[in-house]
């Protein structure tokens, strides 16, 4: 049994944990936007909720450390929620830390490792500095009006009726109603009755759920809105209605439940349970959380995952994954017998073709649904960026204004956590090589403080992402110069201003004279294009000198399936990523030309461009092999070299489910994946850059020397 | 071409050999004139031969893949991965798929024959080959079965350490994070 409880408690503790990520993002997001100019009680009110949960979490589970300290935490928030102080820039930073320190020792209590000496210190002791000021301290601005400033102090004792009414999954949340009840009891002489007219029958009881209302008589000299006060953590998981009952102000205690039964404006059905409120707590609450269901001690705490917002659940990904995987079976089987169905002669069958139709509908829409299980929107990347930008503002002295849109976009997972970094790269360049400095802008009419907008939007079946700031734009002249100096363009080549621009892409190139905290340190614009490509994904950069920059990520919605084009070389069938082709032409023989007798090329958009004859790198026998009489097939590389790729013949675009060849062999070169076609043959999907070092290695001239033009 | 098994060998360490049973089933095949036997639990399935896609630059008994209900495993060709020359397939040949470790595989075999119990103590030890192309270690045993000899193979190491492995030579970046 031990074992059992124990296993519970780690998955309360899993759960606890899961939801302290939330919250923790929650009040960052919350102190980000706070600041003197913008007081938002409500986001204060969150980021108090939200600490205030750390806490209690954290208690039950005996985390000390972090308790003591998330306790100084939530008194300043307190004290800020309740106007004591005032929000200065100052407090804001003081806050931003503990937030920092509280997750910090979050991962210590997760992870079960010692908290660092000195950890918190720094923090709590700038803390508890706030905790000492009194309102007028310096700085504090005139406090707004609050809410509960307008409570009118209590002159005299007043009675209430109180009726809460909990979801029955108010325990999923974390909220224990004899907390409440106990609270209620400090605001005067309480008494509470139990209605569990509405607890089913003992089979059909399910532990994590509450199905027990209150009748609660309050008297007191206390007022309704710190009745509402004690609620204000349950006000989205429960009913409270506050009725006041008049002339009751003296009631006695012996006759407070008199007055109660009179005043009473109905009794729910069912069997009234009555306890006395000062004995209310955790044992006698019990009975809402009958034994046998399985929740265990402590379960009011955290119980089970399935208490977040009440719409979502949370689900192993692996069987997520199956489900996908499943999907794409459906898909491919699907597909292969549509095309076997081509072959019917028309008129013939026609039940079983319409019903054939109807199944493609049901299947596209049935994965469409999947796919989107896996979809996460973009918020949860694009909420670590205010962060990012404050950090990047105060290195580089820079005003900046982050402006988001899109934040619902919604794309696969595994894509949502691939693009922090390169984001996080892109914005960081855009404040520190973009903006222009306050008085820069100053100077040339703009406003001192620059704006980066990130924004996030689906079109044609990608999602595309854009950073784009409103500094100096890309500096041509100089980068030029600079991949001059660095041996990556010949010197006085002519290039586009679209070419100069996409320099930047090039590994290791850098503008920056010196190595700073921000850039410099060498992970340039390269490795951005590297993990977007290593997504299946592209980035374009649009710059306008002294208007600004915009970055231009292009990425599919899911790394699942994947848009090709099916090419053929002999008999063989293979899928080229559509990312990857630029165009594809049959060059006439004067195009070609020979390089050292080494490798041929051809003459491309004006570039040279290498020949890869595919068949001659993956011995395929019986293909054309001859760009005059096949096609070339232009790509681009990650790394932006061009590549025209000799085949015999393109067969088609179509989007293939991406399958491992490694999961049962290993890697291929040249070959990044598989997938299954229609017929149900596999089809190797080609890799780019593979195909590329490899025709590095071994020279392949096809074309006869006698064959070529002189040149 | 029956090898004469030496006594004097020693006792060459058997992949599947529990040691509870006294017992073992093998699944067992003609390649050629020849018979193997591969212990039935390894065998996930027998399928006849469904046309494979060819991989680059790949030995000859890697005859290529094949689409096993949404999964893609390799098959190898045991004629020619014992020296001979690839099978020349017609429908008749049938596919055994094998669950070696965490992967599935295909051999293309000539026909099945049998499925026989042997006791532990009738498995003789392999003989000493040493041809460069067959490791003694694939092999873990002889057994006569009606006056036929069956050649038991070690699944695992039958495609443990094998030459495929080695031609992955220089590592390519994957564009797509594949999904199984």
């Amino acid at each position: 049994m031990t074992g059992a409880y124990l296993d519970d408690l780690d998955r309360f503790k899993a759960t606890y944990f899961d939801e302290c990520a939330e919250l923790l993002a929650v009040a960052e997001a919350g102190l980000l936007r706070l600041s003197p100019q913008n007081i938002d009680l409500d986001e204060i009110n969150a980021v108090f909720r939200a600490v205030h949960s750390i806490k209690g979490g954290g208690g039950t589970f005996g985390f000390s450390q972090l308790v003591a300290f998330t306790h100084e935490f939530e008194a300043v928030m307190d004290r800020l929620r309740s106007q004591q102080i005032g929000v200065t820039t100052e407090l804001v930073d003081v806050l931003i830390q503990a937030n920092d320190v509280m997750a910090r020792l979050l991962t210590c209590a997760r992870d079960g490792l010692a908290v660092p000496a000195g950890l918190a210190d720094a923090s709590a002791s700038d803390l508890k500095r706030f905790l000492q000021k009194d309102a007028s301290g310096p700085g504090a601005p005139a406090p707004a009006p609050h809410p509960a400033a307008a409570r009118t102090a209590p002159a005299a004792a007043r009675s209430f009726v109180i009726y809460f009414m909990p979801k029955s999954d108010l325990l999923l949340s974390g909220n224990e109603p004899a907390f409440l009840l106990r609270a209620l009891k400090r605001l005067g002489q309480a008494e509470v009755v139990c209605d569990m007219g509405r607890v089913p029958p003992l089979f059909e009881l399910d532990g994590e759920s509450l199905h027990l209302f209150w009748q609660i008589a309050l008297t007191g000299t206390t007022d309704e809105a710190a009745i509402r006060d004690v609620f204000e953590f349950v006000v989205d998981d429960c009913q409270v209605d506050i009725v006041e009952t008049t002339g009751s102000a003296d009631g006695g205690e012996e006759e407070a439940f008199g007055v109660f039964a009179e005043n009473l404006p109905y009794v729910p059905p069912g069997q009234l349970t009555v306890y006395e409120a000062g004995a209310v707590d955790g044992a006698q609450a019990a009975p809402a959380r009958p034994e046998g269901g399985g929740a265990g001690p402590g379960s009011g705490t955290s119980a089970g995952g399935g208490g977040l917002g009440g719409h979502t659940i949370r689900v192993d990904l692996d069987k997520v994954d199956r489900l996908v995987n499943l999907v794409g079976e459906m898909v491919i089987t699907q597909a292969m017998i549509s095309e076997q169905l081509r072959d019917v002669p028309p008129g013939t069958l026609q039940q079983l073709v319409e019903g054939l139709e109807e199944l493609s509908r049901h299947t596209r829409e049935l994965q469409e649904s999947v796919m989107a299980i896996r979809a996460q929107q973009v918020r949860s990347v694009f909420s670590r960026m205010p962060r990012l930008v404050r950090e990047v503002a105060a290195q580089t002295g820079k005003e900046v204004m982050l402006a988001t849109s899109g934040e619902t976009t919604e794309v696969d997972k595994t894509v949502v956590e691939n693009l922090v970094d390169p984001l996080t790269h892109m914005i960081r360049n855009s404040i520190d090589h973009g903006l222009e400095t306050p008085e820069e802008r100053e100077t040339i009419g703009k406003p001192r403080s620059g704006t980066v907008h990130l924004s996030a939007q689906h079109r044609s079946g990608r999602i595309v992402i854009e950073v784009a700031d409103d500094g100096r734009g890309i500096n041509r002249q100089r980068v030029l110069q600079k991949a001059v100096e660095q041996g990556l363009v010949p010197a006085g080549a002519a290039l586009s201003e679209e070419e100069i621009d996409n320099l930047i892409f090039l590994p290791g190139f850098s503008t920056a004279d010196a190595v700073s905290a921000i850039s410099g340190r060498g992970v340039g614009m390269d490795v951005v294009r590297r993990n977007i490509a290593s997504l299946g994904g592209r980035i374009g950069v649009h710059s306008t000198p002294g208007v600004g920059t915009r970055f231009v990520l292009s990425l599919p919605l899911t790394l699942a399936v994947l848009d090709g084009m099916v090419i053929s070389v002999g008999e063989q069938r293979f899928v080229l990523p559509l990312t990857n082709i630029i165009e594809s032409l049959r060059p006439r023989r004067a195009d070609l030309q020979s390089v050292a007798n080494q490798c041929d090329v051809i003459m491309a958009r004006g570039e040279y461009v290498r020949l890869v004859y595919v068949d001659r790198l993956f011995r395929i026998d019986g293909a054309i092999g001859d760009p005059t009489r096949g096609l070339v097939v232009l790509v681009e590389t990650e790394e932006g070299g061009r590549l025209g790729l000799v085949v015999d013949e393109v067969l088609g675009q179509q989007q293939v489910v991406i399958k491992s060849l490694e999961s049962n062999f290993q890697r291929l070169d040249g070959v990044s994946a598989a997938t299954i076609l229609g017929d149900g043959r596999v089809a190797l999907i080609l890799d780019v850059a593979g195909l590329q070092s490899m025709s590095r290695n071994t020279p392949a001239r096809a074309i006869p020397a006698a064959a070529l033009p002189a040149a | 071409m029956a090898t004469v098994p030496s006594a004097a060998l020693p006792a060459v360490p058997r992949g599947q050999a529990g040691p509870a049973s006294a017992e073992e089933q093998y699944v067992t095949f003609t390649v050629g004139t020849e018979e193997y036997g591969v212990n039935i639990l390894s065998v996930r399935e027998i399928r006849g031969w469904t046309p494979e896609t060819k991989l680059p630059n790949m030995p000859d008994y890697v005859r290529g893949v094949v689409n096993l209900r949404g999964i893609i495993i390799p098959i190898f060709d045991l004629r020619a991965r014992f020296g001979g020359s690839q099978t020349e397939v017609t429908k008749r040949h049938v596919v055994v798929v094998l669950q070696v470790g965490e992967r599935t595989r295909g051999i293309l075999v000539d026909a099945i024959s049998d499925i026989l119990t042997v006791a532990h103590d009738a498995v003789k030890p392999p003989p000493d080959i040493d041809s460069g192309l067959i490791d003694q270690q694939y092999l873990s045993g002889l057994v006569t079965a009606e006056n036929r000899m069956v050649t038991l193979l070690d699944v695992t190491r039958l495609f443990a350490g094998d030459a495929v492995e080695v031609l992955a030579s220089h590592p390519i970046q994957i564009p797509h994070q594949a999904q199984a």
